[in-house]
């Protein structure tokens, strides 16, 4: 056979594929599809969430779409998505939305593990991340320059760390700045004079498999996902699903379900702690 | 046939100005309210508290653009006479294949490698390791394979009795490749480090992870900075209303300074291929 | 060399072999320094994640967001978003290329315009064209979150490549053929298909190359369109994500998904691997076939 007809074949094999594939009589033309918006953070969650409703209500899906917060408020907003993920509260201006509470993620100050500063108040947090003090023997360390890494502008963990702080953005000074947790993460722990805050399950996980890092206690409270649980610990946020009343039956359906016990080691396998609990 | 042809060119074409077009609109919400000026004069980049100043990112893009392409082209013209003219075939097929794989890293990959192993090793020389330098480092890893492959095609291109009648008139190997190849290929090369360029601008997901993104001017490779494209990634999932449309007018100017960029060299000359 | 000027054509005899001598060195060191570049990134991918990978890797649907099961459904997205960019993107592109090198002149002003275009469109950052496709074929064409949204836009972005490599190529070709051809009484659009573009072969695999590579590195582009959904695809309507942006959930999003992610990458790797000698073999086949030599 040619080189010619072998190509030849070969497009037309594709091309019967492809209409097969567009033209596929969807089983799933009678099924309820169900689209999700919002917080890449939550994203996983929502997805592994969907895949069990799924399992259970056969003839749905549920599609989750990431894109950020804002994006999963905007498309609720304007009809693109039923339900949108949103890794904070809800703000004044945005009281025509609905939130259901999903999970709380702690947020705690990590350090490099080899860094011999155990605990930090809050002044002394504040003072680092306004440029005042900039070497780690400052607080009791070794003689080092302190390398601050921050959150880029719009994150809720920022948002939530100023609050705390009472500073604003513009008068942090930042070395670095990230933008997802993981990537916190991995600049502290390929520096060693690094200070961040990230979430706490996502540290508590890498501490764990060995990654050097370790989490500060903050106001004399340790930063684990018991004490976020227990409500101890001074610093969290909620993970929300939001709609827009009236939303559809198989969107309550799904924020019923994922507000449920059933995915709770779902929720806790994301290291998130479940809303139920508290 | 021949308007089917223009038609698929008028494609091509359309699309660039429909981007221009989707940005223009998306930006628009902003320069009612906030005059031009003010991008280029606030006290910083904080649209938290109003201000939108963009010189530092462009500063930032420019920079790491301009010091990737610094070392790619030099790498990537060396890589190709290396596959061509002075590697055994086996050798020269395999490193061929070995640079149209590094083509085809996801961009993620390089990011996250550039942050755990290049970052910290910059870290040892001068903290904070995240830098303008390791974004230049990973730019130039990423665009080197399209100046490599494109200028392997453009010397491949070369007529044979060129380099023929070079060999005849006694000059040695290098003399042909700086006298007679590369001025031959020169057209094909040239439109190689041009894709280069546009990459090494509008890369953003590896990028956004090494350069350490704070928004400031560099005064030297070890200072972190931000790109404008890094930005509008960063800080898009998070933005709303004004914020939102001040990123894409961060990327309509982006757009037009590179068009500007483009325009100079390109329009006065009667076509780029000579 | 002169013979009045011994000294100085001695001299030159003995610079020009060091400056070969040097040219060959550095060249050689170059290549030395990418190749440990590449090698080093690989290995790093193989030490992270190399104790993944299994034939159930491959065929299992991702579970736990990723960090179990394996990645079939995703390859089949990838495939999937692959083939329409390519689809869409090649004969658009290739046409064009035709278009600018055979058939415009020099220095009209459509051809320039359409090159400027192009080389615009090479600049454009990857997250606008995400963000343009997602308003374009998502919004305003009714496509939602689609594999099909996603092949359009990175065909999009792919037509600079694809569109830069193949001109450079046709022009290449000497004239003499072109005017062999003519005298032959061969048609130009015949000329075209059975003369030009096989002896420009190498060229467009070069621009076919890297865009597959591109396409396949992807993330931010493909963030809007295509989606993050990892179900297997029933349609070209369905969402459905890559293995790039696998990689990037895993890495970046997903806690503990470091393992998962090095050893998507790895097969990502070895997949670019095959596609690309696979379009070698087939250009080269096509080439051999059309034009008796070279």
């Amino acid at each position: 056979m040619s080189i010619r007809s072998s190509i030849g074949m070969i497009q037309f094999v594709t091309l019967i594929l492809t209409l097969a594939f567009a033209w596929h009589p969807r089983g799933n033309a009678a099924s309820e599809k169900l689209v999700l918006t919002g917080a890449s953070t939550i994203a996983p969650l929502a997805s592994e969430i969907g895949r069990r409703f799924e399992l259970q209500h056969s003839g749905t899906r549920i599609d989750v779409q990431s894109g950020g917060s804002s994006r999963g408020i905007n498309d609720v907003r304007n009809g693109t998505a039923a339900i949108g993920m949103v890794s904070r509260g809800l703000k004044p201006e945005e009281k025509d939305l609905h939130a259901h509470l999903l999970a709380w993620d702690g947020v705690g100050i990590i350090l490099h593990a080899s860094n011999p500063v155990a605990a930090l108040s809050q002044q002394q947090i504040r003072d680092i991340y306004t440029g005042k003090i900039i070497n780690w023997k400052m607080v009791g360390g070794k003689d080092a320059a302190v390398t601050v890494v921050n959150k880029a502008d719009g994150r809720s963990t920022l948002e939530l760390f100023l609050n705390y702080l009472k500073l604003k953005n513009s008068e942090i000074k930042p070395h670095v700045i990230i933008g997802d947790n993981s990537q916190g993460i991995k600049t502290v722990a390929g520096n060693a004079n690094a200070i961040g805050y990230v979430s706490i399950g996502a540290a508590e996980y890498e501490t764990k498999h060995g990654l050097p890092i370790k989490l500060l206690p903050l106001d004399g409270i340790e930063a684990t996902v018991t004490n976020v649980r227990n409500g101890t610990f001074p610093l969290s946020r909620p993970l929300n699903l939001i709609t827009r009343e009236p939303s559809n039956s198989l969107a309550r359906k799904f924020i019923e379900f994922a507000g449920s016990a059933q995915v709770h080691d779902l929720v806790e396998a994301q290291y998130f702690v479940p809303a139920w609990v508290r | 046939m021949l308007w089917l042809l223009h038609g698929a060119a008028g494609i091509a074409a359309a699309i660039v100005l429909l981007i221009l077009l989707f940005l223009a609109v998306e930006a628009w919400p902003i320069l009612r309210h906030i005059p031009l000026l003010h991008f280029f004069t606030d006290a910083s980049w904080h649209p938290g508290e109003g201000m939108y100043n963009l010189t530092p990112m462009l500063s930032g893009t420019l920079y790491a653009a301009a010091g990737a392409l610094l070392l790619a082209v030099p790498l990537g013209v060396a890589s190709s006479l290396f596959v061509l003219y002075y590697a055994s075939p086996g050798l020269a097929n395999g490193y061929l294949r070995l640079v149209e794989l590094l083509a085809g890293i996801p961009s993620v990959v390089y990011g996250f490698w550039g942050l755990t192993t290049l970052v910290p090793l910059i870290n040892q020389i001068h903290a904070p390791g995240a830098s303008l330098l390791a974004g230049i480092l990973i730019l130039t890893l990423m665009i080197l394979p399209t100046v490599a492959l494109t200028a392997h095609a453009a010397l491949l291109a070369v007529p044979h009795e060129y380099i023929r009648g070079a060999v005849a008139l006694g000059m040695s190997q290098w003399g042909i490749i700086r006298g007679v190849a590369l001025p031959a290929a020169k057209a094909g090369i040239v439109a190689g480090v041009t894709l280069a360029t546009g990459r090494a601008v509008g890369e953003t997901m590896a990028v956004l992870m090494v350069t350490g993104n704070v928004v400031q001017h560099a005064h030297s490779p070890f200072d972190p900075v931000r790109t404008l494209a890094a930005n509008i990634a960063l800080e898009m999932p998070y933005a709303m209303s004004d914020h939102r449309a001040a990123l894409f007018l961060s990327g309509l100017l982006l757009m037009m300074l590179v068009m500007i960029l483009w325009g100079l060299p390109a329009w006065p000359r009667k076509d780029i291929h000579g | 060399m002169a013979k009045s000027l011994p000294a100085k054509s001695s001299a030159i005899r003995s610079f020009r072999p060091f400056r070969d001598r040097f040219a060959q060195f550095a060249l050689y060191i170059v290549a030395f320094l990418i190749s440990a570049s590449f090698a080093w990134i690989v290995f790093d991918l193989v030490r992270g994640g190399i104790g993944h990978l299994s034939i159930d890797f491959l065929v299992d649907v991702p579970r736990n967001a990723g960090r179990s099961g394996g990645i079939s459904s995703i390859l089949v997205s990838t495939v999937l978003i692959l083939l329409i960019a390519l689809a869409a993107a090649l004969p658009l592109g290739w046409a064009t290329a035709a278009l600018l090198a055979e058939y415009v002149p020099a220095n009209s002003s459509f051809g320039r315009f359409v090159r400027y275009s192009l080389l615009v469109l090479a600049a454009v950052p990857s997250i606008i064209f995400g963000l343009f496709g997602n308003a374009f074929f998502s919004i305003y064409l009714g496509m939602g979150f689609s594999i099909l949204s996603g092949g359009l836009t990175l065909a999009c972005m792919l037509l600079p490549i694809l569109i830069s490599t193949a001109e450079t190529g046709l022009r290449a070709v000497p004239d003499a053929y072109r005017l062999s051809a003519a005298a032959l009484g061969i048609s130009r659009t015949a000329a075209l298909f059975h003369l030009l573009l096989p002896v420009a072969a190498p060229a467009l695999v070069a621009g076919l190359l890297l865009g597959i590579g591109r396409a396949l590195a992807e993330t931010a582009a493909l963030l809007f369109t295509s989606g993050y959904v990892d179900r297997m695809p029933s349609s070209l309507l369905d969402s459905g994500r890559t293995l790039a942006m696998h990689i990037y959930d895993l890495s970046m999003n997903v806690p503990g998904g470091d393992v998962s992610a090095s050893a998507s990458a790895l097969v990502l790797i070895i997949a670019l691997l095959l596609i690309n000698v696979a379009a070698i073999r087939l250009a080269a086949r096509w080439r051999c076939r059309t034009i008796t030599w070279g």
